[in-house]
């Protein structure tokens, strides 16, 4: 692997690109869009399940299926693709070579290896104990071991990650400071290493005690480490999809931050303080103070929402102010209509930022309140939240970016064009539905990882609201609709991969259709920089996030008093 | 893109402030590693170390 | 642009826009809102989580709940006693593969320390419809005083997965209006 080393140059954006780092970008990126496909029909079974109506697999079936989903998508699509980022946004962009490549294949193979070890532990059927496996329940030894090689692995593509930020700075690749996608992967990288390391200081004494060497691990000390790695992973993905924005948005439209300063400070918001909504998952277990609680379930005062809230502006205004630019300056939003929504790679980003932050992120924000979690706490509203997060955010932003690493890093030309331009459509809605329905749900007190919300085989009867048992078909229906979405994506990168006409050398690829080549430059901090649409857009978002916030106090104002 | 790549240099040359020092809060955002420490120590102390040592004063029951 | 490295060498003196200096101040406030708004209910709200734990042992709760059922066992339910301890008063209710035990039947408008704790792996105590969710561990005691607002038969549903029985998991609390012999 470690050859000669050998570049060419992108027609398209004029980098200088490694083979060595184009082969880790093109293996991490096939692995990922595999168990992409994998964990997704986990999760249509999961969801054909909780459909009342179809309650398609036995309860066995559904928990197992129900664990795999979790790890396959949570953890390893999204790992997997990120380290195709980390690899895209640091040897790429930084025209450099990238550093260590054997430690980058090793990662590669750890990684693969323990996916596999994972999948198979689960599939055995001694597995089942969700993504979570909260101790004492326990997996067969190698479950924790294949989470751990995959740990290992990952670990392994961070170091990879930083070595080449070290070597391109040495060889001068550039000048001055990386830039800001960069800068947001590294973000990613910094929240991946905290990740791993949470997840080794207690998986590595769990798999001891699976394999009898240690005889206690504590249930609350689990917790609160495991969540240190179960939710500060999801902290990636926001780090990396954010990056993927503010790539698609220079890619598409050859849009300017509009602020360096501003954005960057945001990503310093996350690497200080977005690791502490770990404790979103521990606000109503035994024990902490209400001091603990409050400071991180808040990210230090909302000090990384900020970081969010500014994001929420800054992507939406550097392509508003980009499309003014080029003349589109009609009223408030002739720049958005005349926005290339045929455009996957557009379209796909733009869904991604709306569902983040009107679904993904206000709905976390109000269930990670100290109180106001204590009605919402392993309802479905939980994977109501996330999937307005992970899959309408980052799911959506990397799908999207796919559409654009096909043309210049797998250099073959799109295929399929008509279906791609409709795939983020089928699938952001479908995802949105499934957010909203299980939000809804949730509200309505349906349990999450649950079979049977009949109760039939309970000892005791309950029923829920005839409202709930709609929203679950509701969700049926959309999950139907988002896995369609999630095999018309695969279904195009695969046939465009391994099928679609190989670019020559110095051939541009036609579709997408390439940024305009003028790029915008210097605007980004002249003082009449109007950018008055998207403001109109943040002023709905806050109007709507304030509304929902103290609506949600209103509900919790109503049930029981209790201290 | 390539045209501003290459721009790069002549941006850096025209700048009237070539040689002013970086500012302190630039220097921290280019430099990976203090971040990384930073982002590593944070977390550490105020989600994991403080929380651990709120579980260890949970009392026994009588 | 965003993939390009910026184009000042220093950066950070740039001018912020007003609109986005304006949505920085504003989102700030917000946050600062956020964060005092779960202090004040710390004060002036009625429901917040008590932060009162102890360890202890599953025989040990075990035991504990055991006392209460044998003094205030007011009638039978199928398998399940039926327990009306006095308002004010400590009660029980143990999680354990796949129930809640026993049922409990407090009155409208007291006051009762809740005590819960798991027998084996880790519950969900998910109060239903009121929709009060509480994780419940094993090998940890957790009380937190509830004071039930409406009279009825309300459901405890667990809510965090526990095997293959997961889902037959289902308790029932009543509430009934203050006794008139008080």
């Amino acid at each position: 692997m470690a050859t000669i080393m050998s570049f060419r140059t992108c027609p398209t954006t004029g980098l200088r690109v490694e083979r060595s780092a184009e082969r880790l970008i093109k293996a991490n990126a096939v692995i990922a869009v595999v168990f992409l496909a994998i964990g997704g029909l986990f999760g249509l079974l999961v969801a054909l399940t909780r459909w009342p109506a179809v309650h398609f697999l036995p309860a066995d079936w559904f928990y197992l299926a129900l664990t795999a989903h979790g790890i396959d998508v949570l953890l390893v699509w999204i790992i997997f693709f990120e380290m195709a980022v980390l690899y895209f946004a640091s040897a790429v962009l930084l025209n450099s070579r990238i550093a260590l490549p054997w430690l980058a294949w090793t990662g590669f193979g750890l990684m693969l290896v323990g996916a596999i070890t994972v999948n198979v532990a689960v599939l055995q059927g001694q597995s089942t104990v969700m993504f979570t496996s909260y101790v004492p329940m326990m997996a067969s030894q190698s479950f924790y071991l294949g989470i751990i090689l995959f740990a290992v692995g990952a670990l392994c593509g961070c170091v990879v990650f930083f070595g080449t930020l070290v070597v391109a700075r040495r060889e001068r690749t550039y000048q001055g400071s990386i830039p800001l996608v960069t800068f947001g992967a590294l973000t990613a990288a910094i929240i991946a290493v905290f990740t791993i390391a949470s997840g080794a200081i207690i998986l590595v004494p769990t798999w001891l005690w699976s394999l009898g060497i240690v005889n206690h691990i504590d249930p609350i000390v689990y917790k609160t480490i495991w969540w240190g790695m179960g939710h500060s992973s999801q902290q990636i993905n926001v780090s990396a999809h954010v990056a993927v924005w503010y790539a698609i948005a220079a890619m598409v439209f050859g849009a300017k931050p509009i602020s360096e300063k501003v954005s960057r400070m945001a990503f310093l918001m996350y690497i200080l303080f977005l690791q502490l909504a770990s404790a979103h998952h521990m606000l109503v277990e035994p024990g902490f103070s209400a001091e603990w609680k409050i400071f991180n379930t808040s990210y230090a005062m909302y000090l990384a929402v900020l970081g969010s809230m500014v994001h929420g502006m800054t992507v939406p205004g550097s392509i508003e102010a980009a499309q003014r630019r080029r003349g589109y300056t009609k009223g408030f939003f002739e720049w958005l209509r005349k926005a290339p929504w045929g455009n996957p790679a557009f379209s796909g980003m733009f869904m991604s930022l709306v569902f983040f932050g009107f679904i993904g992120g206000i709905s976390g924000v109000v269930m990670g309140t100290e109180q106001i979690n204590l009605i919402m706490h392993n309802t479905l509203y939980v994977p109501g939240h996330f999937h307005g997060t992970v899959v309408a955010g980052t799911t959506l932003a990397f799908m999207a970016i796919t559409y654009l690493l096909v043309p210049l890093i797998f250099r073959r030309e799109l295929r399929m064009k008509k279906l791609a331009q409709w795939q983020p459509y089928v699938f952001g809605i479908g995802v949105a539905g499934i957010s909203l329905f299980m939000m809804g749900a949730g509200t309505l007190g349906v349990s999450r990882r649950h079979w049977d919300m009949t109760f039939a085989d309970a000892q005791l009867p309950f029923d829920y609201p005839a409202a709930a048992f709609m929203m679950m078909g509701l969700n049926g229906l959309f999950a139907v609709l988002a896995a369609v979405g999630g095999v018309m994506f695969i279904v195009v990168v695969v046939g465009s991969v391994f099928f679609g006409r190989k670019l020559a050398d110095d051939e541009k690829p036609a579709y997408p259709p390439a940024p305009p080549t003028a790029t915008v430059a210097q605007y980004g901090s002249e003082p009449e920089m109007r950018i008055p649409g998207t403001t109109l857009l943040v002023g709905v978002f806050f109007i709507a996030f304030v509304l929902y916030y103290f609506v949600n106090w209103k509900y919790l104002s109503e049930v029981w008093p209790l201290s | 893109m390539a045209a501003s790549k290459n721009n790069e240099g002549d941006g850096n040359a025209a700048d009237p402030q070539g040689d002013e020092p970086i500012p302190i809060m630039q220097q921290l955002l280019d430099n990976p590693f203090l971040l990384l420490a930073l982002g590593i120590a944070v977390p550490t102390i105020f989600y994991i170390v403080w929380g651990i040592i709120e579980i260890t004063q949970i009392p026994i029951a009588e | 642009m965003a993939i390009t490295p910026p184009e000042q060498r220093i950066w950070w003196k740039e001018r912020i826009a007003r609109v986005e200096l304006y949505w920085i101040v504003i989102a700030f406030l917000w946050g600062l809102t956020m964060f005092f708004m779960m202090i004040y209910w710390h004060g002036a709200g009625e429901q917040n989580l008590s932060s009162e734990a102890y360890r202890i042992k599953p025989q040990q709760f075990s035991q504990k709940t055991q006392e209460m059922i044998d003094a205030y066992t007011v009638r039978q339910e199928g398998m399940y006693p039926v327990v009306h301890p006095p308002p004010g008063s400590d009660v029980y209710l143990i999680a354990r593969l796949w129930q809640w035990w026993p049922i409990l039947e407090l009155e409208k408008d007291q006051s009762y320390r809740l005590h819960l704790s798991s027998m084996d792996w880790q519950h969900g105590f998910s109060l239903q419809p009121v929709n009060i969710n509480v994780q419940v561990h094993p090998d940890y005691e957790m009380v937190i005083t509830i004071k039930p607002d409406q009279a009825g038969e309300f459901g405890v549903v667990c809510n965090e997965f526990c095997g293959i029985g997961h889902h037959t998991m289902v308790g029932k609390l009543y509430v009934v209006e203050r006794s008139q012999g008080d």
